[in-house]
């Protein structure tokens, strides 16, 4: 027990930080985009639909480590993009918090795109309609009848993708690496000191991370259940 | 002229073809499901696009193929109530009407609506926690909280129940007056159109059949699609012998008229209730016929009797009358019926 305690008070709490921070900037930025997305796509034609959708769920089916190598080959600063952002703009991607977020981005936000396009479908489409033949602008529709309305989807779709973005792992270390304070994530430290054989830190993570988990998915369930009160159950 | 409509659009096999003028007046499209009703409705509104044609209301174009005009549903100011009303389910009451009444919707005109309609105390409640006709009520509200030009109203009562129906039927028809505008109003029902409609346009399978004044479409249809819509129950093909007779086929009976007989008549049919019953020893001269007893059937206040005319294929006839002379007759064998000359409606395809 004392060996746990002196492990507990001599931990480096950063990780837990730097995931959760990392976290909920990737799912802010994946909410917004993920829900234009779907919006774009649910109108599409059958074929760009087709195609747009394989894109933009492309990364939540690839290797992590695939899209980290899609990240580097374009964000490395020895490539033309990486580059001129580092040059003109002074912005450094690569082995920065900055590459975290990207990383996380990227691979979460496929879920958030899905689940906001399935609440769009299945959205009963008069409302819109209805809306329309009352002069509401497609924008106000949009914010005040739809996103309410696919609501539960569009809740499931951020919790979820916070969950991913919070474990990132793969396209991170290859992105941003495992700097301490700096871009090491709560998974990447347990990859490290797991390494190192430390199965005691090691165990530590990993059960800050089961609560989290666990905690999301309850969470998730409840404010599901309390939206779905209306609709009969079989 | 306060509504010109003349639009075409084909969707896989179906094609749908209609031109009609609409005065300031309740206007009827009467026609089984499936015949386009709703589809013209959605193509004034701009919830759909015609493939070619034009749409004109109050002067104003809205739709125009030729010169390329087609307005959005926001720029039409047209009013349309759904079948299912499409309340918005996360909006109170208050919220759903206001939502149509632009960026500072005044509270003393939403306060005006909610009395209109009877809503008062429901402001607050969510569309879930209404009944069938509160949410008509609402979905009213909210549709003239908008102002619009004209009125359209698909299939208004078919959500409700029967009960349900016969009260909101009453409410509508003050709505409708009241309004002093165009009201285009879909209907599979004959009974609410004849309550509710001035003038009444048959649709059939995409194309127009009639457009007539209310009680001339129920005295005297024209068509036999129009007759069928209009609760004709007995129609027969029919050959047109001479300017005065004709031939019924599935009933195998001649018929004698003093009015002209069209050129291109094709059906002849009678009205359930206009059938008369001859007795054994009577003797008319015309448009008279010997039918077998197939059955009784017992309605509510009435019996129908249908009888057999005794030909291969033929086609029964049904009459209604009340329920203890249709059971007395029903236990013949044979009965002579009339058709009185003034009842028999002369129909074209």
């Amino acid at each position: 027990m004392n060996a746990l305690g002196d492990l507990l008070s001599g931990l480096d709490w950063s990780p837990l930080f730097i995931s959760l921070k990392t976290g909920v900037v990737a799912t802010f930025v994946s909410f917004f985009l993920g829900i234009f997305a779907a919006r774009k796509v649910v109108r599409a034609g059958a074929k760009t639909k087709a195609i747009a959708d394989g894109i933009l769920t492309l990364p939540m089916v690839l290797p992590p480590t695939v899209a980290g190598f899609f990240l580097l080959l374009l964000f490395s600063t020895r490539r033309p993009v990486g580059m001129f952002m580092l040059n003109h703009m002074g912005i450094k991607v690569v082995q920065t918090w900055l590459g975290c977020i990207i990383a996380a981005t990227v691979i979460a936000f496929p879920l958030m795109y899905r689940n906001a396009r399935a609440a769009f479908e299945q959205l009963d489409s008069n409302l819109v309609y209805a809306g329309r033949t009352l002069g509401m602008s497609d924008f106000s529709i949009f914010w005040k009848v739809i996103v309410p309305n696919a609501g539960p989807g569009i809740i499931a779709g951020t919790i979820l993708t916070f969950a991913r973005a919070l474990g990132e792992y793969g396209a991170t270390s290859m992105l941003a690496g495992n700097i301490p304070h700096k871009t090491s994530t709560i998974s990447q430290r347990i990859a490290m000191v797991i390494q190192d054989g430390d199965y005691m830190t090691a165990g530590v993570w990993v059960i800050i991370i089961l609560i989290i988990a666990f905690g999301i998915i309850v969470a998730m369930n409840l404010v599901a259940g309390k939206n779905m009160k209306n609709i009969q159950r079989w | 002229m306060a509504l010109e409509v003349d639009i075409k659009k084909t969707v896989g096999k179906f094609t749908l073809d209609v031109k009609f003028e609409a005065e300031q007046e309740i206007f009827a499209l009467l026609g089984a499901s499936g015949c386009g009703k709703s589809m013209t409705l959605r193509c004034i509104a701009g919830i759909d696009t015609p493939d070619e044609g034009r749409i004109v209301l109050n002067g104003r174009t809205l739709y125009d193929s030729e010169q390329k005009i087609n307005l959005t549903p926001q720029k039409r100011n047209v009013g349309y109530m759904f079948q299912d009303y499409a309340l918005f389910p996360n909006m109170t009451v208050v919220k759903n009407i206001m939502a149509g009444m632009g960026k500072h919707p005044s509270m003393d005109v939403v306060q005006r609506y909610i009395e209109m309609f009877q809503l008062n105390g429901l402001e607050e409640h969510l569309p879930r926690q209404l009944s069938g006709g509160q949410k008509q009520r609402v979905a009213l509200a909210r549709m003239m909280a908008a102002e619009p030009e004209i009125l359209l109203l698909d299939e208004p009562l078919s959500a409700l129940d029967a009960y349900l129906k016969w009260q909101m039927e009453e409410e509508l028809l003050e709505v409708m007056k009241r309004v002093d505008k165009t009201v285009l109003f879909v209907s599979h029902s004959r009974d609410e159109v004849y309550h509710l409609c001035d003038t009444v346009c048959v649709l059939e399978k995409g194309h127009m059949e009639t457009i007539q004044g209310k009680r001339e479409f129920f005295a005297n249809p024209q068509t036999v699609a129009a007759a069928r819509i209009s609760g004709v129950r007995n129609i027969s093909a029919a050959k047109r012998l001479s300017d005065h007779e004709l031939y019924a086929e599935e009933w195998g009976i001649y018929f004698c008229c003093d009015r002209p007989i069209r050129e291109d008549l094709a059906f002849v049919g009678i009205r359930a209730h206009y059938i008369e019953i001859s007795g054994d020893d009577e003797i008319k001269e015309r448009n008279m016929a010997e039918m077998t007893v197939d059955h009784l059937f017992e309605q509510q206040f009435e019996s129908e009797l249908v009888l057999h005319p005794g030909l291969e294929n033929g086609k029964k006839m049904r009459l209604l009358m009340e329920k203890e002379k249709a059971e007395m007759l029903a236990k013949k064998k044979k009965i002579r019926i009339h058709f009185p000359e003034e009842a028999l409606l002369l129909l074209r395809e």
